[in-house]
């Protein structure tokens, strides 16, 4: 179990060092020299390699990678030069942003989701299973931009509730940051209702059919005793580790409803970082979103063996 | 306390089950197809009725239905139900709840599955108790209790345990202890020891005879085994196509059958020391008719050699035979005389000269396997030498974990021996691993699993699969390959119209048919048989049966064939190894290894098993665990279970395989004199000696 959890953190290691040099090298690609981008088509050509020189961005790429990197390891991200902030500050922000609505979905979605497949699950075959489970299918299928414009044109602009924009003036309070936060939110709900309540109602039947819930009924314990303490137990494992995974999907979908209802969360600081090849911020907002989600993987499997007797206390022959 | 006294007190006169003309339906594609017909039959109190059939005659349904637990397509289409006196039938939901909580248990095959992963032993057996209004110490301490009524050692322990951290024979006392712990009036058990080792199975039936003693439980006892049932049951029922077509006390169904089913049944089955020289077992032919089958006259009788013409058109009528004893069948007076299905001559060709003359097939020394597992090194097979004739069967036997199924592996190069053993083809040293023997070698040593799912690929025609093998193996191809493929399919007696099907549209027995037929695509010098007959009814197990023998006269093939079930190991084997903790314990021609005087070891397991002829040997109970091979006991490796156990000299010193009589080896301190004089009579009660390293804690029961 130790050994398993030690390998499982060494290769999220790996993985990320790997990640890091793909981020690294790919933001190279992106057109355009750093300087000249800084300093418009006008300036001459003198103070835009001076600006190189100042930025660094004139050095060999190795020695940048290193610079970059133990920078991050230190704690320190640089400086943005184009916006003329440190990174850490226009990160942290939009990280902070992110996380709150990211939160708020998951709040919403995680229990209704379960809820409905185990729910689906036990009323297999039914029209209420059929309901569930093809509604949330149909829910996840549908872009999220379309709900994202569809929330709009129906809440703020023809009930005149809800905002069309998510960001709070500042000073709100949880409750008005909420209120301006749930269409979005509900964005990010329907894009992933589907896949837990799939997962929740595929773990449920397979408990359903097992062995010991037999046992468990044949005991004559009551239908709620036997899918509380029998089933649920076994069928919400797999569950678990979906929605971890889905953390780090759901960034994803973070850019497009950050971007349409304005959100200034991780998702909108990357995109408009890459028009404006703001390579600091882009670098290393990238590699946070790599962080966080093999973070949620390796979080999930970890949960996942912790509830597990059979992986956590491995078999005795 | 009270309540529940004054409830049950009517019990002691009423059946504990009573099934009245008992129809069942299940729903299959939109129709209704039956799988009980009028299923009449009464388990009194404190009786035990034995309930046996083929698979998928309904043996399970009747049970189920008397938990009024069916599928969700299933239902009771007409008949009654009583338990307990009680009509179930017209029971509501929580009547019919409060019947299993308190009166009625099931224990089941695969005990490990059958309880909850995720939860502890402990919790799971109080639940039990809690359901009955127990408070939570107190119901943890009755749960303690059970568990030791079931005689698991440190029920303290296995308390806070999960199952897969236990034994499937421990499993299954927990759940015994679970069905036990409500002191129900009537115990079902379905296949309760299918699967487990014979000596595993003694225990738990042993146990479970115990309890019935001592809670009076009437028992409604399942399985497809006719010796369990022999020695477990009062009475049986012999089930066909969802119609009990025989029925009375076990010694007089299975002494004096009359019904034609019945009589088949017990010719299938090896017994009385039966061998493949001296005859063919019979075999039932035809299939159970399909599931909802509408069937006017006897159920029997599409696969009855006694079959008129009444028998079609006139449903038997239960004719009373006398004590008790009742059989549908028109001509129940000729049953004993229906005429065989097989040819009871064996089949037998000329053997060149003594087999034992002839270059081994197949032998190896000192042949070792050692396993790392977390820094531990686990000695699976240790130190085995033997040789295997041309047309010879080596019967490997011993309880699950002793190595058997390694050493089958060890010698097909799926497993890589340890550096040092040799093992030769004809003989000539092999490589150690598949990969780097030639395709010669590859193709003289082929393998029949225990499962043919796993061994023929389910997306494959079976025309496809063997064509494969003859391709790879004998680099058959063209016109040539239809011939030698329609030879094959016709020698495993395999219908060449079903050629084109898939393996999953096929019965567990002609998909056995394949696996075998693919086994000898190559023309092998020796097959490993590994529980091939396992999974199958005893009908299909004898036809099986046959066949390997035939084909093994036919092509001079050895077999190296593995079974726990010794009456089938004793049926095709010309010599036996007993194997204890990977080590070789006894080696000798099967009459000799199967009759005293015989190792320790061997007598211990021969006698866990029962017998429909009654051998009346008395039992010798092999007490405790299977020791861990990590760390295996000193000295003799059995003396922490030996029954004949000498002395201090079996703790400190291993014995020697040594040759006791000419072809018959041991590894026992004791010669054979000395065994032979001892075994005219059961061991005493053992000799006290202290736990001694490599018992994993698993003293005998007291
Ligand atoms: S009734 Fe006829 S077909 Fe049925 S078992 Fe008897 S003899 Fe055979
Ligand atoms: S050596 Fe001793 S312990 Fe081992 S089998 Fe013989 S008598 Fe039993």
């Amino acid at each position: 179990m130790k050994r398993f959890i030690a390998t499982r953190i060494l290769l999220s290691i790996v993985t990320l060092l790997i990640l890091s040099i793909l981020v690294f090298v790919a933001s190279q690609v992106l057109p355009g020299n750093v300087a000249r981008n800084i300093l418009g088509p006008l300036a001459d050509q003198a103070s835009v390699d001076e600006l190189n020189s100042q930025l660094g961005t004139d050095r060999s790429l190795v020695v940048q990678y290193w610079d970059w990197v133990t920078g991050l390891l230190t704690g320190d991200m640089g400086t943005s030069a184009i916006q003329q902030r440190s990174v850490f500050d226009i990160i942290g922000d939009s990280v902070v942003n992110s996380a709150k609505l990211a939160l708020l979905a998951f709040l919403i979605v995680v229990p209704l989701a379960i809820l409905g497949g185990v729910y689906a699950a036990l009323k297999e075959g039914t029209l209420r299973d059929r309901t569930i489970s093809l509604g949330g299918l149909s829910a996840t299928a549908v872009p999220d931009f379309v709900w994202a414009v569809l929330l709009i044109v129906i809440f703020p602009l023809g009930l005149g509730i809800f905002k069309p924009t998510a960001t709070a003036p500042p000073g709100s309070n949880v409750f008005e940051q909420v209120y301006y936060l749930i269409l979005p939110a509900i964005c990010l709900v329907f894009v992933l209702f589907g896949y837990i309540a799939r997962m929740a109602r595929a773990g449920t039947l397979e408990a359903l059919d097992a062995d010991y819930t037999r046992t468990a009924i044949i005991k004559g314990l009551p239908q709620r005793t036997v899918v509380r303490q029998h089933v649920l137990r076994n069928s919400l494992l797999p569950t678990i580790a979906v929605v971890a995974t889905q953390i780090g999907y759901m960034i994803g979908g973070l850019v497009v409803i950050e971007l349409i209802f304005n959100y200034n969360g991780l998702g909108k600081a990357l995109f408009e970082a890459a028009q404006r090849k703001d390579i600091p911020v882009l670098q290393t907002g990238v590699l946070l979103v790599g962080v966080v989600y093999l973070v949620a993987t390796l979080a999930a499997d970890i949960l996942y063996s912790v509830l597990n007797p059979r992986v956590r206390l491995g078999s005795e022959s | 306390m009270t309540q529940e006294l004054a409830t049950s007190a009517p019990v002691s006169t009423a059946n504990a089950l009573e099934l009245e003309d008992l129809e069942v339906e299940y729903k299959v594609r939109g129709a209704w197809k039956k799988v009980l017909r009028g299923v009449s039959l009464s388990i009194a109190p404190g009786e035990s009725y034995g309930l046996v059939g083929e698979s998928g005659c309904g043996k399970s349904t009747a049970a189920f239905a008397a938990l009024n637990y069916l599928p969700r397509n299933g239902r009771v289409s007409s008949g009654s139900i009583h338990v307990a006196g009680k009509d179930l039938l017209a029971m509501s939901d929580a009547d019919v709840r409060t019947l299993r909580s308190t009166q009625v248990s099931m224990v089941y095959q695969n005990p490990t599955s059958a309880l909850n992963p995720t939860i502890h032993i402990g919790d799971q057996v109080a639940e039990v108790f809690t359901l009955q209004g127990v408070g939570g110490s107190e119901a943890q301490d009755r749960a303690k209790a059970m568990l030791q009524k079931v005689q698991i050692s440190d029920p303290t322990g296995v308390m806070g345990r999960y199952p897969h951290q236990l034994s499937g024979g421990m499993n299954q006392r927990v759940v015994i202890a679970m069905a036990l712990a409500k002191d129900p009036t009537l115990l079902m058990l379905d296949e309760p020891t299918t699967g487990l080792d014979a000596t595993v199975e003694a225990e738990v039936l042993d146990l479970v005879a115990a309890l019935r003693q001592e809670f009076g439980t009437s028992v409604l006892f399942i399985s497809h085994n006719l010796d369990v049932i022999l020695r477990m049951c009062d009475k049986v029922g012999v089930l066909y196509a969802g119609r009990v077509v025989e029925q009375g006390t076990v010694d007089e169904v299975f002494h004096n059958p009359r019904h034609p089913y019945t009589v088949g049944l017990l010719r299938c089955i090896p017994r009385a020391g039966a061998r493949k020289d001296q005859g063919r077992l019979d075999t039932i032919p035809g299939f159970l008719p399909g599931l909802g089958e509408t069937l006017p006259g006897c159920v029997f009788a599409d696969r009855c050699a006694l079959v008129q013409d009444v028998c079609r058109t006139d449903e038997p009528p239960l004719y009373d035979v006398g004590a008790g004893h009742i059989s549908r069948c028109h001509f129940h007076e000729q049953a004993q005389d229906l005429p065989r299905n097989t040819s009871p001559v064996a089949v037998t060709e000329e053997r060149p000269a003594e087999s034992s003359d002839r270059v081994p097939v197949i032998s190896t020394r000192n042949v070792r396997k050692t396993f790392h597992q977390d820094g531990h090194e686990v000695r699976a097979v240790e130190d085995i030498t033997f040789t295997l004739a041309p047309g010879e069967t080596l019967g490997l036997v011993g309880e699950s974990g002793s190595g058997k199924t390694t050493l089958a592996r060890l010698l097909l190069g799926l497993t890589t021996p340890d550096e040092g053993s040799v093992v030769e083809l004809d003989g000539v040293p092999v490589a150690g691993a598949i990969g780097k023997r030639d395709r010669e070698q590859v193709r003289s040593l082929q393998i029949v699993f225990q499962n043919p799912d796993a061994a023929l690929n389910r997306r494959f025609s079976i025309k496809r699969i063997i064509g494969r093998a003859l391709t790879m193996l004998m680099g058959t191809r063209g016109e040539q390959l239809d011939t030698r493929l329609r030879d094959l399919t016709h020698s495993v007696r395999f219908d060449v119209r079903l050629i084109r099907a898939k393996p999953t549209q096929l019965s567990g027995g002609l998909k056995q048919r394949v696996a075998i037929a693919r086994a000898f695509a190559g023309d092998p010098k020796i097959v490993v048989c590994d529980e091939p007959t396992s999974a199958l009814d005893v009908s299909v197990q004898a036809a099986i049966l046959n066949l390997l023998a035939e084909l093994q006269v036919k092509n001079d093939t050895a077999y190296l064939f593995i079974s726990h079930d010794l009456g089938v190991v004793r049926y095709l084997s010309d010599r036996i190894a007993v194997l204890y903790l990977g080590r070789l314990m006894e080696l000798g021609a099967a009459e000799t290894v199967f009759g005293p005087p015989q190792h320790p070891y061997t007598e211990a397991l021969l006698s866990a098993v029962p017998h429909v002829d009654g051998d009346e040997r008395p039992r010798i109970k092999l007490t405790g665990e299977i020791p861990s091979h990590a760390d295996p006991p000193s000295g003799c490796v059995f003396h922490t279970r030996c029954p004949r156990y000498i002395g201090d000299i079996c703790k400190t010193e291993e014995p020697e395989l040594k040759e006791v009589e000419p072809g018959h080896f041991w590894r026992c301190h004791y010669d054979v004199d000395e065994l032979r004089t001892l075994q005219q009579s059961a061991p005493e009660t053992r000799p006290e000696i202290g736990v001694s390293g490599g018992q994993r804690g698993a003293e005998p029961p007291v």
